[in-house]
């Protein structure tokens, strides 16, 4: 059964469940775009933030669900911190100044989550093994982890929740109009600063499930943070302002760069995951500026 | 009283013009310069020329090549080291396979190769701007190191790519001691820095700002975004990758690929943004205040660990620097945009009415 | 809102007629025919013809989103149109680009201030002189022969327009501390930098205080007298459009609805309903 074709599949399956865990990393970054028009470069520390304060604080003796609400909570604080301290004095800079700022934020919370917690590397266990899926193996002769499978169904449940919470709930929809147009969304009396602190909690809790899903797969450390430059060509493609986009994206990279590892690395002496995506993205990015699900602005002079 | 422009008259344009028309200026810099070229390789120890006075000026020099890239011309990189790789291992293969090269040349020649890499990796610019193009440059880090690091031929196959500079001299005089290496290096940064002066007061640094200002005003006027956005990839790669030669064969001796990380981009983008965006003066505070903090830290962290009591351990420290030029960042972004470079400016504003200050 | 007496009088006085001696209306210079441009579904010209002679000033008006700015924009190659063709200085092409037609000798300023803000007054004007600079790069590092030379060539020129314009006092300040009065003042001087034969104002003298107005209407009549330069203006103040244009188009919803001298247009029934907000 295991001929060529069978892996290919396998190749190709097991690509689209990593990317769904780069679209997880994304959908952070597009959630806070989408509402303060900040491009957030410190989603990754955020990543590496939270599953570091939960791994340490179960590592302590700590409940498994509890450690999961405080971190929830400090990440909570967190967003609200970076909203005060550090989005709204900036208020009204060019974007290219936010984004910056978010570097110098990731550099803090960088040195703040190691100061606290020690650089030491944490395994991470949340029950479900790495390990090929026995049955599936027999049947089509396609090795396909267990645990990406689990990570897609998280992440899938995650975009649920998040998608019913933008349609269905006042929140979502004051967040939707603040997205849309800040001016008009204050003029209606929707208070900014709030909406921006809640976006920034919602990305937090959004990094919190990435980081526990990445930590328990790659153990949580500071290679953690590398996760993020995993994300943004995923942006690239998808467009900074779309969910949808987030998740397409997501799945086209992780298919493409382990197709490309697979099929492209040998001739080229291999490790071509660390750029393929990049340039992946920018050739896209050549033909289609806006990214796959952005939308074409016009300059108005 | 002393810094006063009273009774300096400019009469003419060409006067108005100079690169430095006050004259307390003037007088500055040439003491400045008779300074680090004179009074410092002369009472300067090793330990301050070979590992805080060379590298502060490599570093300055890289800032300043970043700094014509966004601060002039506006286009975010974050891909500063991988041009600086490619001034450093392009270096070393011009010594290596051209016999006789004079090290200038194969400075220059190397400077070149990374302003040609610069060309290709600013492509994108002509479609993408903002955080789109900072992302696009990731590729050139990412991309360039992977290239250095997979491809034997231009590590000559060492082992894990590791590279160590040939020995070299000029006219006869061999660079090899802390103080000829900080001479040499001293003498092409302020080179550099005159050039790139000269650069920003003239219609290439005003092309520059204009497309950094507004593009579509500048176009209007016909100054041409493409060739202008890759002018500037092309001038400012050529600079980081002067900078990296200099890492290698000035600094460090012996460099590998990963030297030249995505960190060490930060790190320099950090330099531009403290010392002050789009500004010759600023690029050389801010590679100044990065260099020295994590040494003033050394210094100060251990008595008040004592005097307090606190255990502060060698990785607290490295973390606590992490959190202070992130810090450092925000406050600036937030209180002052234009860095240390305005705050020189607004001291000397003050000086210039000091003691009368109305 | 029509075109009444006061305005006239308001900002237009002081000023003199616009047949000056020293210019004489030429041959087209520049001929737009069938022109029509559409975002997505919005339609924002619609087959709009009409000329442009040399050395005329020509007035572009209509009400807000009549399609004046995109005219304009089109004239100079900042956005394509679907249809039609722009024939300048004899040259026919489907559209312009926008560097070619700064080139070509089309200069421009913009309804909300284009200026580079970072920048100096006098830095804004001088990179008005771009296209005139011969020396390379590697010569402005060195700040050598040419490079030098020409620096100073142009700081001549710009030193000229800055008296021409009044504005010497802040040759200096970075236009971002300026006034809007002086900013849109500082944006003319940059557009003349370029010697440019066929000038582009738009709205020169909106939300002007009426000294302001007067400066500036003295200004666009002399740049047009002295230097001969043909100009097309948007202007929303009929008064001052009717005392210094020589012909006016009118444009509304897209399409052009009149064209002729201002008192043609002035007495145009079309022109009145669209002024007046007649029903379609």
């Amino acid at each position: 059964m295991a001929g060529p074709v069978s892996f290919f599949f396998e190749v190709l399956f097991s690509g689209l469940l990593a990317g769904v865990m780069y679209s997880l990393v994304a959908l952070g970054f597009v959630l806070i775009y989408k509402a303060s028009g900040v491009f957030n470069f410190a989603q990754g520390a955020m990543v590496f933030f939270a599953a570091l304060t939960f791994v340490s604080l179960v590592e302590r003796g700590v409940n498994f669900w509890l450690a999961m609400a405080i971190t929830l909570a400090v990440m909570i604080l967190l967003g609200i911190l970076t909203e005060r301290v550090v989005l709204r004095p900036l208020i009204n800079q060019p974007p290219i100044t936010l984004f910056m700022a978010t570097i110098g934020l990731t550099f803090f919370l960088e040195g703040l989550s190691q100061g606290i917690w020690g650089a030491q590397p944490h395994g991470l266990d949340i029950g479900i093994r790495d390990e090929p899926m026995e049955w599936l193996a027999d049947r089509t002769g396609m090795f396909l982890s267990q645990f990406d499978l689990f990570a897609s169904g998280i992440a899938a449940v995650l975009v649920t929740v998040l998608a019913l919470f933008f349609q269905r709930t006042r929140i979502g929809r004051a967040l939707r109009a603040v997205a849309d147009d800040h001016q008009a969304a204050l003029a209606v009396g929707i208070p900014l600063k709030h909406i921006w602190a809640i976006v920034w909690a919602v990305a937090g809790f959004v990094a919190l499930v990435a980081g526990l899903l990445w930590g328990a797969r790659t153990g949580v450390q500071y290679a953690l943070t590398f996760v993020a430059l995993k994300a943004l060509p995923v942006l690239i493609l998808g467009g900074f302002e779309s969910i949808a986009g987030a998740i397409v994206g997501g799945l086209i990279i992780g298919a493409s760069e382990k197709l490309a590892e697979v099929y492209l690395g040998p001739y080229v002496g291999g490790g071509i995951e660390s750029w393929f995506p990049y340039v992946l993205a920018l050739a896209f990015l050549l033909f289609r500026p806006e990214g796959l699900f952005g939308e074409k602005h016009i300059d108005r002079v | 009283m002393l810094y006063r422009e009273a009774g300096q008259f400019r009469a003419t344009y060409a006067e108005d013009q100079q690169i430095f028309p006050l004259r307390q200026d003037r007088i500055g810099v040439a003491a400045l310069l008779v300074f680090a070229f004179v009074v410092i390789p002369l009472v300067g120890d090793q330990y301050w020329l070979s590992a805080i006075l060379t590298p502060f000026l490599i570093f300055a020099l890289a800032a300043l090549g970043l700094n014509i890239l966004t601060g002039y011309a506006g286009q975010l990189s974050l891909g500063t080291a991988a041009f600086m790789a490619v001034g450093a291992f392009a270096t070393y293969n011009f010594v290596l396979r051209v016999p006789g090269i004079p090290i200038l040349v194969a400075f220059v020649l190397a400077g070149i190769c990374a302003a040609l890499v610069g060309i290709a990796f600013g492509l994108p610019s002509l479609r993408i701007k903002g955080f789109y193009l900072a992302v696009a440059t990731l590729a050139a880090q990412f991309f360039v190191l992977w290239a250095i690091q997979r491809i034997g031929w231009i590590t000559n196959y060492s082992a894990s790519g590791v590279i160590t500079a040939q020995n070299y001299s000029i006219l006869g005089i061999p660079i090899d001691t802390p103080v000829s290496k900080y001479v040499l290096t001293l003498s092409i940064v302020t080179v550099l820095a005159l050039l790139a002066k000269n650069l920003a007061r003239s219609e290439t640094g005003r092309a520059f700002m204009a497309v950094r200002d507004m593009d579509v005003a500048a176009s209007v006027i016909g100054i041409p975004l493409m060739r202008t956005k890759l002018l500037a990839f092309a001038i400012s790669s050529f600079y980081c990758g002067v900078a990296g030669a200099l890492y290698a064969y000035t600094y460090l001796g012996t460099v590998e690929p990963e030297a030249f990380n995505l960190d060490l981009s930060f790190r320099i983008l950090f330099m531009i943004i403290i010392g002050g965006v789009g500004s010759v003066l600023g690029s050389f505070l801010g590679a100044a205040f990065i260099v020295l903090l994590p040494i003033v830290l050394n210094y100060v962290v251990p008595p008040v660990s004592e005097a307090t009591g606190i255990e502060i351990s060698h990785a607290i420290i490295s973390n606590l620097e992490l959190m202070i030029f992130g810090g450092l960042i925000i406050f600036f972004l937030i209180v002052e945009p234009h860095g240390l470079a305005r705050l020189w400016q607004i001291g000397k504003e003050k000086l210039r009415l000091w003691p009368f200050p109305h | 809102m029509r075109a009444d007496a006061t305005a006239q009088q308001g900002a237009g006085g002081g000023t003199a007629p616009a047949t000056g001696a020293a210019r004489a209306v030429g041959a087209p210079i520049l001929v737009v025919e069938g022109v029509s441009l559409a975002f997505g579904g919005v339609k924002a010209l619609q087959g709009v013809s009409f000329d442009v002679r040399e050395h005329e000033i020509r007035a572009i008006i209509g009400p807000n989103g009549a399609g004046k700015s995109s005219m304009l924009n089109v004239i100079n190659g900042v956005y394509h149109p679907q249809e039609g063709t722009i024939t300048f200085k004899g040259r026919s092409r489907h559209d312009m680009v926008v560097h070619e037609a700064a080139a070509q000798g089309i200069g421009r300023t913009f309804q909300n201030i284009a200026l580079f803000r970072g920048m100096t007054v006098l830095d804004n004007i001088m990179t008005g002189r771009n296209l005139k600079i011969r020396s390379t790069f590697l010569e402005q590092a060195l700040w050598i022969g040419r490079a030098k030379r020409e620096e100073l060539e142009h700081r001549r020129k710009v030193e000229e327009i800055i008296d021409f314009l009044e504005i010497q006092h802040i040759r200096k300040t970075p236009v971002g501390r300026l006034p809007y009065g002086l900013q849109k003042r500082v944006e003319l001087a940059r557009a003349l930098a370029m010697e440019p034969e066929l000038l582009l104002l738009d709205e020169p003298m909106a939300g002007m205080n009426l000294e302001e107005k007067q400066d500036m209407c003295r200004f666009v009549l002399d740049v047009n007298e002295q230097f001969g330069t043909t100009i097309v203006l948007i202007e929303h103040d009929m008064g001052v459009v009717m005392d210094i244009s020589d012909r006016v188009v009118v444009l509304d919803y897209g399409r052009k609805i009149a064209d002729g001298t201002p008192d043609e247009v002035r007495a145009n029934q079309a022109v009145i309903d669209a002024y007046l907000g007649v029903a379609h």
